[in-house]
């Protein structure tokens, strides 16, 4: 069995005197997804930013594509091209239009030549379904748009690992249905995805690994059977509330 | 001061004096001139608009030598013959007010809408609004920006030495020619006008930062 | 002593007067380059240098802004003269006009480099663009374009600040109203032309400024949001 592609193990986490990580482990092995739920609070979307190093951890282990995180001298922008993220803002470069928000990294940091990012912004934005938007601006888009644009752009990076960080939460209810297909469509690519979300059903129907976290913890772990028979009180009551 | 005689301290001394008195003429007429011209700006007839936003263009677009010299020979042509201070005086204050009535404008601007409808519906007549609403609003947001615009007005009246009024760019010229110090004359110069903006300008910031925080708080 | 309007000396001077504006143009152009990229740095500095490096860009900042452009002509052009240091009134002038449109570019740029959404640095780097990177390619040309108007408009303040650059001699068409008027006596008829001429020039400007904000910012272009 091959190593996992991303590992806690017992990750501390601390902004200032509150401790929003406390202890957590968990594996991830490649080509699986798996989802991170919990109310807000919880710590799922800080766990997240950890993976590619948006947030430092305290103590504990974090090994990420073979890189200790923990350690000193990670090469952070070298990380950050095994590991793609799309938020929850998308966070589109509003000057570029998409094809060069889709271009811009693959020219600059991995060095392609134009033509060949061009190919390449044509071949992700094909896969999220919008190659008729290269030479739009990110204002003329739908949210929906937008964030596919987001992943295509992550994609772009031909990342070993995508980081979801509720991608569909601020999104009008008629626009996460696009989005969702997206993720699907990769997850059957078995591209490695850790996603935070709120959408339970769409956790159920993709993930391979449910990690429900609660206070800082991994609190419950299981396949897509343990929404539907949850052992802790706290998940029950997470469950029932979504209903 | 360094190889100054006390007299040519004293002289440059006596310029910044001309200087203060200038630039507070400049604002002062400035301001005076200027507010009916910002409520031009902002009136709801298109006309009265369109007229105002044109003069102040006229005169934004016209460097502030060539106006000093406009009013200076202008006056000359009319058969008057007046003093160097009034033609800069009339000069700096055309000048404040093209530029007060802009930057208040934008301040009249930046009364929330509500506020006007508000004052609608407890039937005030639209100069009680203004006055005893949106004013007092617009002055507080206006302060910094104003007390920042001050900074130019008090650099600006350097160029009054076109007309040789004796303000403290003038004098250095003086002190400059019969002393023949230039480097420690203008250094002086220089000097003075720091003190007398620099205290201003960071006024200006420190007014326009609590007033944000205020702002922010409100939301 | 009342007079009358009397224009007739144009016929003789048309030629020094179109010079003038010649010379303004060609000052105004050679100050606002160096100034501008200047300002740029200066803003960076302030941004994003260490400690020191965004304490001296801010002394620098603070000394231009709180005195006149005069007394640094005068300083940049006796001053350094007396110490040795000679420039020609050409020069110092360009000089002054660029230090001073520096200072006021960095204040300008540096307020649109503080403007950029978190989330944009945050993407950035995580697509694994390097800082420089980042600035050049996400923040800088976001920031120019959002400050863009008050860069137009200091531009233009700066143009007509060349207009005092004769007192030290340099040339321009301030100084070539000055020379016309002490021939012919008509000093009013030749500063109402010379407004005149600089009212024209400012529109000019602005009109080829915001052009050129056109082609470079193609999104305004494309989506029709004014600037």
């Amino acid at each position: 069995m091959t190593d996992p592609i991303v590992k806690f193990e017992d990750v501390h986490k601390r902004f200032g005197t509150l401790e929003v990580l406390k202890g957590i482990s968990l594996s991830v092995e490649e080509g699986k997804v798996v989802a991170l739920l919990g109310r807000s609070g919880s710590g799922k979307s800080t766990a997240l930013r950890c993976v590619n190093g948006l947030e430092k951890i305290a103590s504990g282990s974090l090994t990420v594509c073979g890189r200790e995180l923990g350690k000193m001298n990670v090469d952070l922008r070298r990380l950050r091209q095994d590991v793609g993220i799309v938020f929850q803002s998308y966070n589109l470069f509003p000057h570029l239009t998409v094809a060069q928000n889709v271009m811009l990294a693959p020219i600059r940091v991995r060095k392609l030549s134009k033509s060949d990012a061009g190919k390449l912004a044509e071949h992700v934005l094909d896969r999220v379904g919008l190659s008729d938007k290269l030479s739009c601006y990110p204002e003329q888009l739908s949210g929906g748009q937008q964030q596919r644009v987001a992943i295509a752009r992550s994609l772009a990076m031909q990342p070993r690992v995508l980081l979801l960080d509720e991608v569909t939460s601020a999104l009008d209810p008629e626009l996460t249905g696009e989005v969702l297909r997206v993720i699907e469509s990769l997850a059957r690519e078995r591209m490695t995805m850790i996603l935070v979300t709120h959408e339970m059903g769409f956790a159920r129907k993709v993930a391979d690994q449910i990690v429900f976290m609660h206070q800082g913890r991994v609190w419950e772990t299981g396949d897509r059977s343990l929404l539907a028979n949850p052992q802790t009180q706290e998940l029950t009551q997470f469950v029932e509330s979504d209903l | 001061m360094l190889n100054l005689t006390t007299q040519q301290s004293l002289f440059i001394l006596q310029g910044a004096g001309w200087t203060i008195l200038l630039s507070l003429i400049g604002f002062v007429g400035g301001s005076l001139l200027g507010l009916p011209l910002a409520l031009g700006l902002t009136a709801k007839s298109m006309a009265t608009r369109l007229a105002t936003g044109f003069g102040i263009n006229v005169v934004q677009g016209i460097p502030l030598p060539i106006l000093m010299f406009a009013v200076y020979f202008g006056a000359g042509l009319a058969g008057f013959d007046p003093p160097t201070l009034a033609a800069a005086a009339l000069a700096m204050t055309a000048y404040s007010a093209a530029f007060l009535a802009e930057i208040w404008k934008g301040c009249i601007r930046a009364v929330p809408r509500l506020q006007w409808e508000a004052a609608d519906c407890l039937a005030l007549t639209s100069l009680d609004t203004l006055r005893l609403v949106i004013l007092p609003q617009a002055v507080r947001i206006a302060t910094p920006p104003t007390i920042g615009f001050f900074v130019q007005i008090v650099k600006n009246t350097s160029y009054a030495v076109v007309l040789a009024f004796m303000e403290l760019t003038y004098s250095a010229r003086i002190v400059n020619n019969n002393s023949n110090e230039p480097f420690v004359v203008f250094t002086i110069a220089g000097a003075l006008y720091f003190l007398i903006c620099f205290p201003l300008s960071k006024l200006s910031r420190r007014l326009e930062r609590s007033f944000g925080k205020t702002r922010e708080a409100a939301k | 002593m009342a007079g009358e309007l009397d224009f007739g000396f144009l016929s003789d001077y048309w030629p020094a007067i179109a010079w003038g504006v010649v010379w303004t143009f060609v000052m105004t152009v050679a100050s606002l380059i160096p100034g501008a990229a200047f300002g740029v740095l200066c803003a960076l500095a302030r941004v994003y240098g260490s400690p020191t490096i965004a304490r001296i860009a801010a002394v620098y900042v603070e000394v231009i802004r709180n005195t006149p452009s005069l007394i640094q002509a005068f300083w940049l052009f006796f001053g350094l003269a007396s110490l040795g240091l000679r420039l020609s009134p050409f020069m110092a002038a360009v000089l002054a006009l660029s230090i001073n449109f520096a200072a006021y570019v960095g204040e300008i740029i540096r307020a649109g480099l503080e403007a950029t959404p978190h989330g944009e640095i945050e993407a950035a780097d995580c697509l694994g663009l390097s800082p420089l990177q980042r600035i050049t390619a996400i923040e800088l040309p976001q920031a120019i374009e959002r400050v863009f108007p008050a860069l137009v408009g200091q531009s233009i303040l700066m143009m007509l600040s060349t207009s005092i650059m004769y007192q030290i001699s340099a040339e321009e068409l301030t100084g070539v109203a000055w020379y016309i008027q002490s021939f012919t006596f008509r000093s009013f008829e030749i500063y109402m032309i010379v407004a005149a001429l600089y009212i024209g020039m400012t529109g000019l400007m602005r009109a080829a400024l915001s052009s050129v904000g056109l082609l470079v910012f193609t999104r305004y272009r494309r989506l029709r949001t004014p600037l």
